[in-house]
């Protein structure tokens, strides 16, 4: 018997959840978080395995697994991983896990603030591992609530009420849309592959068939007229302009670890379903479509970057590089070539490894000095020189410091867009060169962050009960350095994985 | 039609639970006649363990028996003995037996035993409902709930708001019924024809005749729609609603707005599916798919504003009405099977939500939802139930209401009605702000008061079947219900679109 790994990944958490609930006390905080530790730990693990054991070299769907759920409407508990879903669970595992370590610190209620963690990894995890778009719904879903709650009733104080239902809005208006996209497209496979399924072998067979190439609205096809809703409804998550509103308000009003992980890997969930829905089984629509939102991806680089130059908030200043990192993912996509798209599922790891450190250093600094305001803070090198080195790592990332992770994920994704100039339209050339101009800025505004926050002159008298960070914080912060500098290093560990997954997507919108 | 058909045991397996319920009556008469008030206090316990027992003898011998369809009818074509009749008797039952349940030690209502009573005899009127099969039956299974509800909705006398209650329900109830009676006079007018499923071959003739078969048959679905709709609580008979949920004893605003609503749609599906659409399916569709937008739409914005729990849960009732019309409209074994589907969930959901309601105005004597603040400091448990029916009720998973806002949405869909799906998950979207807005008062928000509210073995055990069942109604398990449902809505005899 093989070892369902992704059922393991899958259900650890979400049992953890479910023993804190029913048997742990809000007075004996430790089992809560030991047990919390564990069980990321494990489906961390699990997903290392995943990934060094993925054969890169036959590709396609493994580690599947199957079970039928509900028959009628050809709905089923598919899981299993390809080349873009790997490196996306081992982002999970990574943020969850250092996500429980920097939060052994939270003492209101822990048992419900770590039981919805739980719920929150599992409904993550869920969505990468889904070869149902059913199931991948079903987890969509699943983590928005969790996320909720979280933000609403740990966050910071000022803006958590307002920031979490806005987020949770945004990102469901635009999930059910593309849920109703996704129910009509089952329909319309049906009689190209004889049944009603939400598999995604079978809808890639459908696709392949041609089902989705059927006039729905006089010469409109069924692919040009759903991608658009589809496409931006997973988009609002992935923060595409105009949709990213949500974005900065929910990151900085989420606890730490909560920012960690919606940051980090949430955003990517939006990214991942937009390429797997729209992208992967609307081919032509994607083909009709992308070529101008690749605009909208332009405005939200440069857009999200230049805005967080201006901010005094050292957590916004985050949360809009988020936006306009998020921005390089979609415009990777757009360019419906290998170099691009490869870049861009590097880019979805490297930017929740790099988001992930950079919010849990921002927490850290924020817990002591309880405050953000930029120009109020200084030389915090001198007493946490931990969270500044990593902070320091996380910054030269983000600027695609050759040697890091962003580097070997921006640069595939610069020259992807380059080449579409070529491929798709001329404007793309103009495009890569105005996308170039946003990594100068977030040069521009990561220097000043690390200039004014960790160096600079220490108000002693302000800040006189500031001390360094715990241990636990400091594993957390240097397993995902370790792994900025090990993609950065070695890319060969996960680009020829990311291509592999990304060839097929490619070969369908029919590039090269 | 004839009596021929001789009273033998397989008739009367047909009406198990009509048996049942009725001796149990009885005996709880019986009970309330014999003993002292203060001595009364299990006699809830005896109602709600009583209708379990009808529950799992009707489910172990109350199913149909062959496949045959017309040997379905019996009593004369009164009632028809089908999976549709079995899944809509047991969520009444359900809905019956936690209603007796949380009733338990409640005050004005937990010792008296003619609550009890009429609670069994709505019971009966809405298994009644479930299965009527014939005009008749339907008005009287409409009426004996009807009657029983107006009296428990106004049964606390010396409370106003209950008596206000019961007054506007009553008067509500009459009107609308005596115009959806007309209405059913029309159709035996125009049919000759009393049995639903021989109805359906004479009207289409009328129909032929021309312009005025049409207008005739148009006026008697108005009408109809007039009586079903008051009962559903759907847009635009929906303005009972909040004024009734508000005054009547927490325990019957749970059971008028589950069991009674539930039934209701069990006779909705029965008579438009079985008599209208085949007949006249635009005109039919037209108006129940923009009575089901209207519905949603309605209910949900309304829902906003509401600083009563109990008026807030009306408002979202409605909606609730609204998202299961567009099962119905769907017209297919599919939509059918999906509003089976959500009845049960919703049944459960409810009754879920109202426990915990129950619960806390017993304890602060408040329904104010500013109340709630605090609740998951105070009681954890009692707020994480709430939550759980709450976010039901919002379709979130892996909770039962996702799957059954799926099914109905897939519908929809299937029926080539996109923008009513749109118009459906929008919805959801708008209901999810004021059921997070409860939870985030619950969470979020603190109190002065840190004590734990009281919760009794009765209450809680509802409280464990409720969110336990919706969970798994939610998840892999909802599979068998669904089938149960789609065997259900297979019985109807409609366009039989699943694989």
């Amino acid at each position: 018997m093989t070892i369902p790994f992704m059922t393991i990944i899958l259900a650890t958490p979400m049992v953890a959840a479910i023993i804190m609930l029913a048997f742990m006390k809000n007075e004996q905080p430790t089992p809560i978080k030991v047990l919390s530790a564990i069980a990321t730990g494990i489906s961390l693990a699990a997903s290392i395995y995943v990934y060094v054991s993925y054969d890169v070299a036959s590709a396609g769907f493994q580690f599947e697994e199957f079970a039928p759920w509900v028959p009628q409407l050809g709905v089923g508990y598919h899981l299993g991983v390809d080349g873009i879903s790997a490196p996306m669970a081992l982002l999970t595992g990574l943020a969850s896990f250092t996500g429980v370590l920097i939060s052994w610190g939270i003492d209101d209620r822990p048992r419900e603030f770590f039981a919805f963690f739980m719920l929150l990894v599992a409904g993550v995890y869920g969505v990468f591992l889904a070869l149902d778009l059913f199931l991948l719904f079903f987890f969509y879903e699943l983590a928005i609530f969790p996320m909720y709650v979280l933000i609403a009733t740990w966050g910071w104080k000022v803006t958590r009420v307002y920031a979490s239902m806005k987020l949770t809005l945004y990102i469901l208006v635009g999930s059910v849309i593309a849920l109703v996209g996704v129910i009509a497209m089952v329909l319309v496979a049906e009689p190209a592959i004889g049944k009603l399924s939400f598999d995604v072998v079978d809808l890639m067979e459908a696709r392949d068939a041609g089902a989705f190439d059927v006039p729905v609205m006089g010469a409109v096809t069924f692919a040009r007229a759903w991608f658009p809703f589809i496409f931006l409804g997973f988009g609002v998550l992935a923060g595409v302009f105009p949709f990213h509103n949500w974005s900065p308000d929910g990151h900085v009003a989420a606890p730490s670890a909560v920012s960690m992980i919606h940051a980090g890997v949430l955003m990517k969930m939006g990214a991942y379903a937009a390429l797997r829905v729209g992208v992967q089984m609307l081919p032509q629509g994607a083909a009709t479509h992308l070529p101008w939102m690749v605009f909208l991806t332009l405005i939200n680089v440069v857009y999200g970057s230049m805005i967080a130059m201006v901010q005094r908030d050292f957590k916004y200043v985050i949360g809009f590089s988020s936006v306009s990192h998020m921005g390089l993912v979609s415009m990777g996509f757009a360019t419906q070539n290998l170099q691009g798209m490869t870049g861009a599922g590097m880019q979805m790891f490297s930017h929740g490894v790099m988001t992930a450190l950079f919010f849990a250093s921002v927490g850290m600094v924020y817990d002591r000095a309880h405050t953000r305001d930029i120009p109020s803070l200084g030389g915090m090198w001198t007493k946490m020189p931990t969270v500044a080195f990593a902070f320091i790592v996380g910054g030269l990332t983000s600027m695609g410091m050759p040697g890091l992770s962003g580097f070997v994920a921006e640069l595939p994704i610069l020259i992807g867009v380059w080449r579409a100039g070529s491929t798709i339209a001329p404007y793309y050339a103009v495009i890569a060169i105005l996308a170039a101009t946003g990594i100068v800025v977030t040069a521009a505004y990561v220097l000043r962050i690390v200039q004014l926050v960790f160096f600079g002159e220490f108000d002693e008298s302000k800040f006189h009960d500031v001390g360094d960070v715990t241990a636990l914080d400091k594993t957390a912060l240097a397993i995902l350095v370790a792994f900025l500098f090990l993609i950065g290093i070695f890319p060969a560990l996960m680009a020829p994985m990311v291509a592999s997954g990304m060839a097929p997507i490619v070969q369908v919108l029919g590039g090269a | 039609m004839e009596f021929t058909e001789p009273v033998s045991l397989s008739v009367l397996l047909a009406i198990v639970p009509e048996i049942g319920l009725t001796i149990l009556a009885l005996i709880v008469l019986t009970i309330d006649m014999t003993t002292p008030e203060e001595r009364r206090g299990g006699i809830g316990l005896v109602a709600a363990v009583g209708v379990a027992v009808i529950l799992v003898a009707n489910l172990l011998l109350g199913g149909p028996r062959a496949s045959d369809l017309e040997g379905q009818l019996v009593l004369g074509g009164m009632l028809r003995h089908d999976t549709l009749a079995l899944i809509f008797r047991t969520m009444v039952l359900l809905a019956g037996a936690l209603t007796c349940l949380i009733s338990v030690g409640l005050e004005k209502v937990g010792r008296q035993g003619e609550y009890y009573v009429i609670i069994l005899v709505a019971t009966l009127g809405m298994s009644l409902m479930s299965a009527a099969a014939d005009l008749i039956m339907v008005y009287l299974g409409l009426e004996t709930t009807s009657i029983s509800l107006y009296v428990l909705a106004g049964f606390i006398r010396d409370d106003e708001r209950s008596s206000e209650s019961g007054l506007k329900y009553f008067l509500f109830g009459a009107f609308t019924s005596s115009i959806m009676l007309y209405g059913l006079s029309l159709l035996y007018g125009f049919a000759g024809q009393t049995n639903i499923y021989a109805l359906a071959g004479p009207l289409a003739e009328r129909l032929s005749e021309g312009a005025q078969g049409t207008f005739a048959l148009i006026l008697s679905l108005v009408l109809i729609i007039v009586g079903f709709g008051f009962k559903v609580a759907a847009v635009p008979f929906h303005f009972w609603t909040p004024d009734v949920y508000q005054g009547a004893p927490t325990p019957i605003t749970a059971f008028i707005s589950t069991a009674s609503k539930a039934a209701s749609f069990a006779l909705l599906l029965r008579v438009f599916l079985a008599v209208f659409p085949s007949a006249m399916q635009p005109q039919w569709t037209a108006l129940v798919a923009a009575m089901a937008a209207a519905t949603m739409t309605l209910g949900n914005v309304l829902a906003l504003p509401q600083r009563n729990i109990k008026r807030l849960l009306a408002y979202s009732s409605i909606a609730q009405a609204g998202y299961a019309l567009i099962g119905v409209v769907a017209i297919s074994d599919l939509g059918a099977a999906a509003v089976t589907f959500y009845m049960f969930m919703y049944v459960l959901t409810n009754i879920g939500a109202f426990t915990v309601i129950v619960l806390f105005s017993r304890a602060t004597g408040s329904e104010d939802i500013a109340d709630y603040a605090g609740l998951s400091r105070r009681s954890p448990y009692l707020a994480l139930a709430l939550v759980v029916a709450l976010l039901s009720l919002a379709g979130i998973p892996p909770l039962a209401g996702f799957m059954g806002k799926f099914y109905l949405f897939s519908a929809a869909v299937q029926a080539n009605m996109v923008w009513l799906a749109i118009v459906g998950v929008l919805n959801a979207i708008v209901a999810l702000y004021y059921y997070l807005t409860v939870i985030k008062i619950m969470y979020v928000d603190s109190s002065d008061d840190d004590s734990p509210i009281q919760v009794p073995r009765a209450h809680a055990f509802t409280l464990v079947v409720t969110s336990v069942g919706v969970l798994l109604m939610g998840t892999i398990p909802s599979v068998p219900w669904f089938e149960w449902a789609v065997t259900a809505a297979s019985g109807l005899g409609l366009p039989g679109v699943m694989n």
